[in-house]
């Protein structure tokens, strides 16, 4: 399968992992395994960056993932910026995931100032992969300035609603020049398979593999699901119809010339 | 502008006997009926109206209590996933100008008392730092005079490099200098009504500016106003019928929700302890475990998000237990007098700590129920200091 193209970099799996919510670090890096993922994502407020022995990035191998700091927390575009250029500092990751989700409960992105903080850590050399309502304008803008990527997201994070967003979603999949990765949401296999059956270029999961009864098993499920998906979308799925299509009804007379 | 006078929380309270109707409610709990009861546990998990919270809350739900508590564990690890955040407070005085009939630092309490200088408390602070802690509660009484704006402000920013989160819980200031703490680096303010009936509250709190039911009531707008990041209010259970408390705490909760909606909203409910002067069974509103339990999950089916702390007031078995229903911040190891942590036996304590477990035995014993004990929840890069 042709591969995933994020920035200058390569990827097999279509696939990207969060790390929070999970019982323990163990269970976390054995599930990020199983998925196959080659990007995992980190909640900068969770760890100590600048720490080498802070236990859940000891719990990450760096030589196999691609760490993506992620800005979680962030009320603002003056604080995404900070912390994306500490955690720069601290560790040389110039990719970050874009966060500015001012509502603490059903963290939902500020789109304002969410294009205001992927411009300035553009210009100042970051990746930016920035988190997103499934807004297809803003995704546009985004692009514009010079994004990674757009994250637009299926449902509120968290609550595993599946793409609730899908209208919205696939506008913004026909439009994109750069991928299209669907986080948030996701509760089952088959929302992930979905969204990579509409066309979106990877998923985003967190919520539904760190809280199964068997994270492990449920990242499995991820992976086959992200590929079952990915592969229904090359083969160009039939198209669905409201109505039956067997007859001509309106140029079934031609054929009598 | 739509007029928002009438709106603040002073008059919602008393528009709904939230303040001291005793009867009005007490009869619209009597009246509950188990299908009320049932109505309300299949509406949408996590969401409030005070008719849903007064069916969880009533003597009805009692038999439903098992099925709440599965129905708000399932929803506490959907949200906050499996794991359990710890913070420990850092006492800093024990002088205070109030007189309130429950605790220890009550100002007519003849004993010896004490008080950090800034240095005092930065060894404190270096011993939780070493324990792991990275998420500091900076407590103290109403000591004006000494622990100061200047005081905590200078604190914190020396307390800044070794913490990712710090907060206080300390007596009621102006939006000002709320404003001031929050520019030092401090992200969060604690503060308890005690009691939202003012007969209870007029009863407890005999002198000392805390007296004043209203000023006291505002004060969560004025630091959620200054920007705080965490708004920590509570009742302490006791004082006044607990089911009544609840429907007002949450009343409260709901209110400073909607109206400062980037902050995150978190409730405490610590039961009334035995304190230096202080003999808990002179309080006739005392609750037992099941109230208790009771009282912890209908917040929970109420708010999804809300962080529901538990202090070492509950006893170890207790605390094991109801992380497991709802809870999502604990403390570990507390000492409740200035300079505790170094030398328990100085000066009189807040209350008697009940659960005198080290904070390693906290995080294994919260491992051995499935959950990764979260030490660090927040960054220091967040909050931008002058």
């Amino acid at each position: 399968m042709e591969k995933l193209c994020i920035a200058d970099r390569q990827f097999d799996s279509r696939l990207l992992v969060g790390t929070g919510k999970f019982a323990s670090n163990q269970i976390m890096s054995q599930a990020i395994e199983a998925a196959g993922s080659e990007i995992v994502t980190v909640a900068l407020r969770r760890v100590d960056i600048e720490n080498p022995d802070d236990d859940m990035l000891a719990h990450i191998d760096r030589d196999k993932y691609l760490l993506l700091p992620n800005t979680s927390g962030a009320r603002d575009a003056d604080e995404a910026v900070r912390l994306s250029k500490l955690a720069r500092a601290a560790t040389g990751i110039k990719w970050v995931k874009l966060e500015v989700t001012p509502d603490p409960y059903y963290l939902l992105p500020d789109p304002i100032e969410t294009l205001k903080a992927a411009e300035i850590l553009v210009n100042e050399g970051f990746i930016v992969l920035p988190y997103i309502n499934a807004d297809p304008i803003l995704a546009k803008k985004l692009e514009d300035v010079g994004t990674a990527t757009v994250m637009p997201l299926a449902s509120p994070i968290g609550s595993n609603q599946g793409l609730k967003t899908r209208a919205a979603l696939e506008i913004i999949i026909e439009q994109a020049n750069v991928p299209v990765v669907v986080d948030a949401g996701l509760g089952l296999p088959s929302h992930a398979a979905e969204a990579m059956e509409i066309g979106a270029d990877a998923v985003l999961v967190n919520t539904a593999i760190a809280i199964a009864a068997e994270p492990v098993q449920m990242a499995i499920a991820f992976k086959k699901a992200v590929q079952a998906g990915r592969l229904a979308y090359l083969a160009g799925a039939a198209a669905q119809s409201k109505q039956a299509n067997a007859s001509s009804p309106l140029t079934g007379f031609l054929r009598n010339d | 502008m739509i007029s928002t006078e009438n709106n603040t929380i002073k008059n919602i309270l008393a528009s709904n006997g939230l303040d001291g109707d005793i009867g009005l409610w007490q009869r619209r709990l009597d009246q509950i009926t188990k299908a009320d009861v049932k109505r309300a546990l299949d509406s949408v998990p996590g969401t409030y109206n005070i008719n849903k919270l007064l069916a969880l809350i009533s003597p009805a739900a009692e038999s439903y209590l098992e099925q709440m508590a599965q129905m708000s564990q399932s929803l506490t690890i959907q949200r906050f996933g499996r794991t359990m955040k710890l913070y420990a407070p850092l006492y800093l005085s024990s002088y205070c100008s109030n007189s309130c009939l429950y605790c220890g630092f009550n100002t007519q309490n003849k004993t010896e008392r004490k008080r950090l200088t800034i240095s005092q408390a930065i060894e404190e602070a270096k011993l939780l730092a070493e324990y792991g802690f990275s998420d500091v509660l900076l407590v103290s009484s109403e000591d004006k005079n000494f622990i100061t704006v200047d005081y905590l402000t200078e604190l914190a920013k020396k307390l800044k490099p070794m913490f990712s989160s710090i907060s206080v819980e300390i007596y009621q200031m102006t939006e000002d200098e709320y404003k001031k703490l929050f520019c030092a680096g401090i992200e969060g303010v604690t503060l308890y009504q005690e009691t939202y009936n003012r007969d209870a509250y007029r009863l407890y709190h005999r002198s000392g500016s805390k007296a004043d039911f209203d000023n006291r009531l505002q004060s969560p707008d004025n630091f959620a106003a200054a920007g705080m990041r965490e708004i920590g209010i509570g009742v302490l259970l006791g004082l006044a019928d607990w089911r009544l408390e609840t429907l007002a705490l949450a009343r409260h909760g709901h209110y400073l929700m909607k109206k400062y909606w980037k902050s995150r909203i978190s409730f405490s409910f610590p039961r009334l302890r035995p304190a230096s002067q202080v003999e808990s069974s002179n309080f006739e509103h005392l609750i037992d475990t099941k109230s208790l339990t009771q009282m912890i999950i209908a917040l929970r089916l109420c708010f999804a998000d809300a962080s529901l702390v538990l202090s070492t007031r509950e006893p170890a078995d207790i605390r094991n237990n109801l992380i497991k229903l709802g809870i999502t911040k604990i403390s570990a190891g507390s000492k409740t007098n200035p300079g505790g942590y170094a030398d328990d036996k100085i000066s009189i304590k807040q209350f008697q700590v009940n659960d005198n477990r080290s904070p390693a035995q906290i995080a294994q014993m919260i491992r051995t129920k499935g959950m990764e004990p979260v030490f660090k929840d927040w960054d220091k890069a967040f909050t931008k200091t002058d």
